[in-house]
């Protein structure tokens, strides 16, 4: 058994950028986590990847080189990058190898996504009828979240004005604007309680990140990250999910606390012990709840956090430093790695505008999506 | 009448239901129709009609036009889950559309909505909740 380290972290911006492919964004982040861990693509000794819309990720070594590694590809819906990430820890983990690399990428057309229903073995008057609709299911989601803890609406705006404020500060984020509270308001109603600009956007961009035995870290790099733990889940009778015809009436727990739950006990943490967190924020909803799903903090205790400020980037728990979802866009295979390279980049002290203050030493990520699936990471150096 | 899918649908005594399934194991319901129990794992499910009525148990308004497979209207409209009792919650659309109509916990119940046309201008159903009482 051997612990996993991240000395190598590269990233192409996230949003649209017309003429050039998914899979060039794809190879353009391989290259920058490389130069990062001071490698060449023929030093890696396996790669895992993935997109959803942009190709296989096998077929970049034509342009990376073709060294005869093992690339596996991972095709994972949201938890694409996750999964990719989970299955190099364990290549390391294991002792089966000692470097490798894993890379996310994606590039999806305008608006929301149209899913067939098919692909999910549910009937076709699900999608003819307008309800395989994932806006739909978190308008649903978080209304009922809301009654529950008797939580006010207008925390879904302060969450939403926080990722634009944090995405201004970040080079690579897609929305780089501010947005006001009354402009946030007031914009389309895509489904109530949540307006348009609470809601993140299907977009484009890539990560990759070169993994390492950590014994081997120093060797790479004066400023290793470690993966303390890596956690997937998919979702038990009882949860309520996305593209989900019927739920259970007997309640469980969602795959985003037992996958928080299942990380933060393999990296020996507490959730109280973390400094940093990137968390789904697919909308202002996802965020709020999310906090208290990962064990962040108590159902309900949301609100007082957000309106004390804690989790703004000079708070106590910085949430989606990196503007989340919200201001980065979600292209699906690249989204989950994406909050892996904003924590590597906080823990190393190099996210400049957006870095948080107080030398940060323990970061989570959290990344929840169809058909009921959570991945979650912690980080510590 | 026509409808998007009649293997959703089930004839009672009561009027037209929806038709699902239950483990003669564990008792778990499903919707629609399946060959496994999602609760126990087992295989031994039974046809069942679902209860014609129930409350509100969350909902929202589909604010724009869903993208394809969606082949309805344009017209915005209402979506929720209904709790039926002692089964399960069904999604489904509502008939209300407008939020300061819907609340959680109102008694609904099943009603056919014509949501299309089809190729000889005949409207064709899916099924929605409606207020109880309203119909």
């Amino acid at each position: 058994m051997s612990d996993v380290a991240i000395v190598g972290i590269g990233i192409h911006r996230f949003g649209r950028t017309e003429g050039v492919s998914g899979r060039a964004q794809g190879v353009h982040a391989a290259r920058e986590a490389l130069r990062d861990a001071g490698l060449s693509f023929s030093d890696m000794g396996f790669a895992f990847g993935g997109s959803h819309s942009a190709g296989d990720a096998d077929t970049l070594v034509s342009e990376l080189g073709l060294t005869g590694l093992p690339f596996i590809n991972v095709y994972n819906g949201c938890a694409t990058g996750g999964s990719a990430l989970i299955a190099a820890d364990a290549a390391i983990r294991s002792g089966q190898h000692d470097l490798g690399i894993v890379i996310g990428f994606d590039k999806h057309a305008r608006g929301a996504f149209n899913t067939d229903p098919a692909e999910h073995g549910i009937g076709s008057w699900y999608g003819e009828t307008g309800l395989m609709v994932t806006t739909q299911f978190f308008g649903m989601k978080i209304q009922r979240y809301l009654h529950e803890h008797d939580i006010d609406p207008g925390v879904l705006v302060r969450i939403a004005e926080k990722a634009y404020r944090n995405g201004a500060r970040n080079p690579m984020a897609w929305r780089r604007k501010e947005i006001s509270a009354e402009e946030i308001a007031a914009s389309a109603m895509i489904s109530h309680p949540l307006t348009q600009y609470m809601y993140c956007s299907p977009g484009e961009g890539a990560v990759a990140l070169v993994l390492c035995r950590a014994d081997k870290a120093r060797t790479y790099t004066d400023r290793p990250v470690y993966l303390s733990g890596a956690a997937f889940r998919s979702r038990r009778y009882g949860s309520f999910e996305v593209f989900s015809p019927w739920i259970a009436s007997e309640r469980a727990d969602s795959p985003t606390v037992e996958a928080s739950r299942a990380v933060f006990e393999a990296a020996g943490i507490d959730p109280s012990e973390v400094d940093i967190a990137q968390i789904q924020d697919t909308e202002s909803g996802a965020e709020l709840m999310h906090m208290a799903e990962t064990g962040l903090c108590a159902h309900g205790e949301q609100e007082k956090l957000i309106a004390d400020s804690d989790t703004e980037i000079g708070g106590s728990l910085p949430v989606n430093t990196d503007g989340g979802c919200i201001a980065n866009g979600e292209p699906i295979g690249a989204s989950g790695l994406r909050q892996v390279y904003e924590n590597v980049l906080q823990l190393r002290g190099a996210a400049g505008e957006h870095q948080v203050p107080g030398d940060p030493r323990v970061g989570f990520t959290h990344v929840y999506g169809a058909p009921g699936i959570s991945a979650c990471t912690v980080l510590t150096r | 009448m026509r409808t998007v899918d009649d293997s959703l649908f089930t004839e009672t005594g009561d009027g037209v239901a929806l038709l699902g399934s239950r483990c003669t194991d564990c008792g778990a319901h499903t919707f629609p129709r399946q060959g496994g129990c999602p609760r126990c794992t087992g295989s031994a499910m039974e046809d069942v009609p679902l209860s014609r009525k129930g409350t509100l148990w969350s909902w929202t308004i589909q604010g724009f036009r869903p993208k394809t497979p969606y082949t309805g209207s344009d017209d915005s409209f209402g979506v929720g889950y209904v709790e039926l009792p002692g089964q399960l919650i069904v999604e489904t659309r509502l008939t209300e559309g407008d939020p300061a109509k819907l609340r959680i916990g109102m008694p609904v119940e099943l009603t056919l909505v014509p949501f299309r046309q089809d190729e000889d201008g005949q409207p064709v159903h899916t099924f929605a909740f409606v207020e109880a009482g309203h119909e």
